[in-house]
């Protein structure tokens, strides 16, 4: 499972010298948090025997680990980058990073959440799913597996109405709202999460290239929407 | 309805035509309105109401100073209101009297973040004043489930309590000047800002709690506290309520000045509350039935986790069987929001439910809702009303419902309850106030010398007995 530590979805962002400023309150992506109870709804059908939550981040981003453990995890795999790195970072090289971790973890489903609310870019499920050469199911509100666990079949949300593909495993599945509503993690389960490992890896050690390729050119906030007003008549 | 029977013989004049021009005169013709009023005669509660010849709603201090000017020289008696979210019916007329509403006193005047005070008119909703702080990294130092429509200047004149009184104390203590117009019609201007001001006595203090009744506040200084950075809020279960009083006095110990709410709520308040808004139980299928909601508040996230957990270990080697802490904000409002809507839920369950806001000492919290429960099973027979608690726990303050389709539950209960907590020491209105609702109970908390004290001061300031007559005393 996929997971990023963004900014709070409480949070007001606000922008500071042509930057966000990041050093507000950062939590679990909502729908990263999605995609973990899907694995954990798995795990408890019993279809699935293993779940590693894994993260690409700064030192703080394990905190997000901690909660997928929390919420029934096994082992977790951080991406370990330092600040600089992880600002830089663009939605290809995460993808990448996946891709190379696949080759260790041998997953069966990477399940991922849509997007992540401090970007949106809804990159990395995608580009996933063609750098692996593996079917994607994305924008998930329903998902089920086949008896034989050879395939799923993916019920995604599309822009009039939903529809219905199967797929053969292994594959990536992005979450949507729609798919469940993610547990509390019960207070056992989060002072047994601490015990559980975390596998760190350096970013810089992982060869990918980090030269990035998009470059920004503005960042503002959006102009404050001005009240409406009564006129005396339309003339 | 409640029609308010009146010992007295009604001595106040009734309003005329003339009198309402007077006041179009004084607040202009917005300010006035006469034709569907309900808005303003009656309670949240839809319990208490009366007939209301007019609203009244001046915009300026000097606008109320002239209306109550002019309304002691008639001897026309006036309800002041803000918000009208009050349980206790004093917000609304008995009958007859007009109601002068301050909801067009809404500027915030001024903040100053280096001292932490803010000025502002007593028509500030609680929400708009805790948004306006927030910009400054402040924050109103009370919290209650009313704050979209509650008033800063109801909250003085009742002594609002609430969710942070644990925190942040009480307003007695963080209003720190106002200003007041008395039932003649004199300003009284108290719009002091420096936190120690030992010049005389102290009249502001009367006001706050005084529901109304010795002056309309117009103006209210209020200290407020900044915000905090980190806030954690965990949400434990326990078998016993012994169990509770444990748990909470483990976190008094382990988490010590980061505590900012220690709440209360039995399981089927949590039942019907989830009921109503239709979320799943925070903890699954782990249930409990006595629940305690800690709420920490802190400057330093890492600090706070790690006494958190600290705390939440040694909790649950003793008492806590089960429970969860917020993972982020989200988690942390939906925890929040199971113990606000208990009350709002109880209307789904019963149409004849009966409310008691009791403060009482805390090993005697939950002996308080079985007793009741045995008594209306004894008078009413079994499993004709629920007696259901829940409440401020740390402040020592029991919110006692009971739920019901039957009606007279409150006839088998007063006196009964008021002399049951006196006897232990309790009071019968912890925050809700007396109104018109507990005007009868007020002896079973204050001594008779008290009650006469209280009523010099009021004769000495409203001889006419003008200002909200008929509540409290």
């Amino acid at each position: 499972v996929g997971v990023k530590h963004t900014v709070d979805y409480n949070i007001k962002v606000k922008v500071k010298d042509g930057k966000v400023a990041k050093d507000v309150k950062h939590s679990m992506n909502p729908f990263c948090e999605i995609a973990t109870e899907a694995a954990m709804k798995l795990k408890e059908a019993g279809v699935v025997t293993e779940i590693v939550a894994v993260t690409i981040g700064n030192a703080k981003a394990a905190e997000s680990l901690t909660k997928a453990m929390a919420m029934g995890a096994d082992r977790s795999v951080h991406v370990v980058g330092e600040q600089a790195e992880i600002d830089g970072l663009e939605t290809l090289q995460v993808a990448k990073v996946f891709a190379k971790l696949h080759e260790e973890l041998q997953g069966d489903i990477y399940f991922m959440g849509k997007q992540a609310i401090d970007d949106d870019q809804c990159h990395v499920p995608q580009m996933v799913s063609a750098l692996l050469n593996i079917p994607q199911g994305t924008f998930a509100a329903g998902l089920k597996v086949a008896d034989d666990k050879s395939s799923i079949e993916v019920t995604r949300e599309v822009d009039d109405g939903s529809q219905t593909l199967s797929m053969k495993l292994p594959a990536v599945v992005s979450c949507d709202l729609r798919l469940n509503t993610p547990r509390f993690a019960t207070l056992p389960n989060i002072m047994k999460a601490k015990k559980k490992p975390i596998d760190k890896k350096k970013l810089s050690e992982m060869g990918i290239d980090l030269t990035p390729r998009v470059e920004v050119v503005e960042c503002a906030q959006p102009v404050e929407r001005q009240g409406g007003g009564k006129v005396a008549d339309v003339d | 309805m409640r029609r308010i029977q009146r010992c007295v013989r009604w001595v106040h004049k009734k309003v005329t035509e003339e009198d309402i021009t007077a006041f179009r005169n004084i607040v202009g013709e917005k300010g006035v309105i006469v034709d569907d009023v309900t808005k303003y005669s009656m309670d949240w509660l839809g319990k208490y109401s009366g007939e209301c010849p007019a609203v009244v709603r001046p915009a300026t201090v000097e606008e109320v100073s002239e209306v109550m000017k002019y309304c002691n020289e008639q001897e026309i008696p006036v309800v002041p209101q803000a918000g009208n979210t009050g349980l206790v019916g004093g917000s609304v007329p008995t009958g007859g009297e007009i109601v002068l509403s301050v909801e067009r006193m809404t500027n915030i005047i001024s903040t100053d973040p280096l001292s932490r005070v803010v000025e502002v008119e007593a028509g500030v909703i609680l929400q708009s004043l805790e948004d306006h702080l927030l910009d400054h990294n402040l924050t109103v130092p009370l919290d209650l489930a009313a704050k979209g429509s509650c008033c800063i200047g109801g909250n003085v004149a009742t002594n609002a309590g609430g969710i942070r009184f644990l925190r942040y104390g009480s307003l007695h203590q963080s209003v720190l000047g106002m200003r007041v117009v008395m039932p003649n019609g004199d300003i009284v201007d108290m719009r002091n800002k420096l936190p120690k001001d030992n010049t005389g006595y102290d009249m502001k203090q009367l006001f706050i709690g005084s529901e109304g009744t010795l002056g309309v506040i117009t103006d209210v200084v209020l200290q407020v506290p900044t915000t905090s950075s980190s806030c954690n809020v965990a949400f434990l279960g326990c078998q016993t309520f012994e169990g509770i009083l444990e748990t909470m006095k483990l976190a008094r110990k382990h988490l010590g000045e980061i505590v900012s709410a220690l709440e209360f709520a039995d399981e089927e308040c949590v039942r019907m509350s989830l009921h109503h808004t239709q979320n799943p139980h925070p903890l699954g299928e782990e249930k409990a039935p006595y629940y305690l909601l800690v709420e920490t508040l802190g400057s330093n996230e890492e600090h706070d986790m790690e006494k958190l957990e600290n705390f939440l270990n040694i909790a649950m080697e003793e008492h806590v069987t089960t429970g969860t802490i917020a993972q982020d904000g989200s988690q942390a409002k939906l925890l929040w929001a199971v113990r606000e809507n208990i009350t709002v839920s109880f209307k789904d369950f019963g149409d004849k439910n009966v409310k008691y806001d009791v403060s009482l000492p805390t090993s005697d919290f939950y002996q308080c809702v079985t007793d009741t429960q045995a008594r209306l099973d004894t008078k009413l027979g079994e499993g004709k009303a629920n007696v259901v608690g829940f409440g401020h726990i740390g402040d020592g303050n029991l919110h006692l419902n009971i739920i019901s389709k039957h009606p007279g539950c409150a006839e088998h209960l007063e006196p009964w309850l008021y002399e049951w907590l006196t006897i232990r020491g309790g009071s019968v209105s912890a925050e809700h106030g007396i109104g018109v609702m507990k005007r009868d109970a007020l002896k079973y908390s204050k001594a008779p010398a008290a009650i006469e004290l209280m009523k010099s001061i009021k004769s000495m300031v409203d001889p006419k007995n003008i200002l909200n007559p008929y509540k409290v005393l």
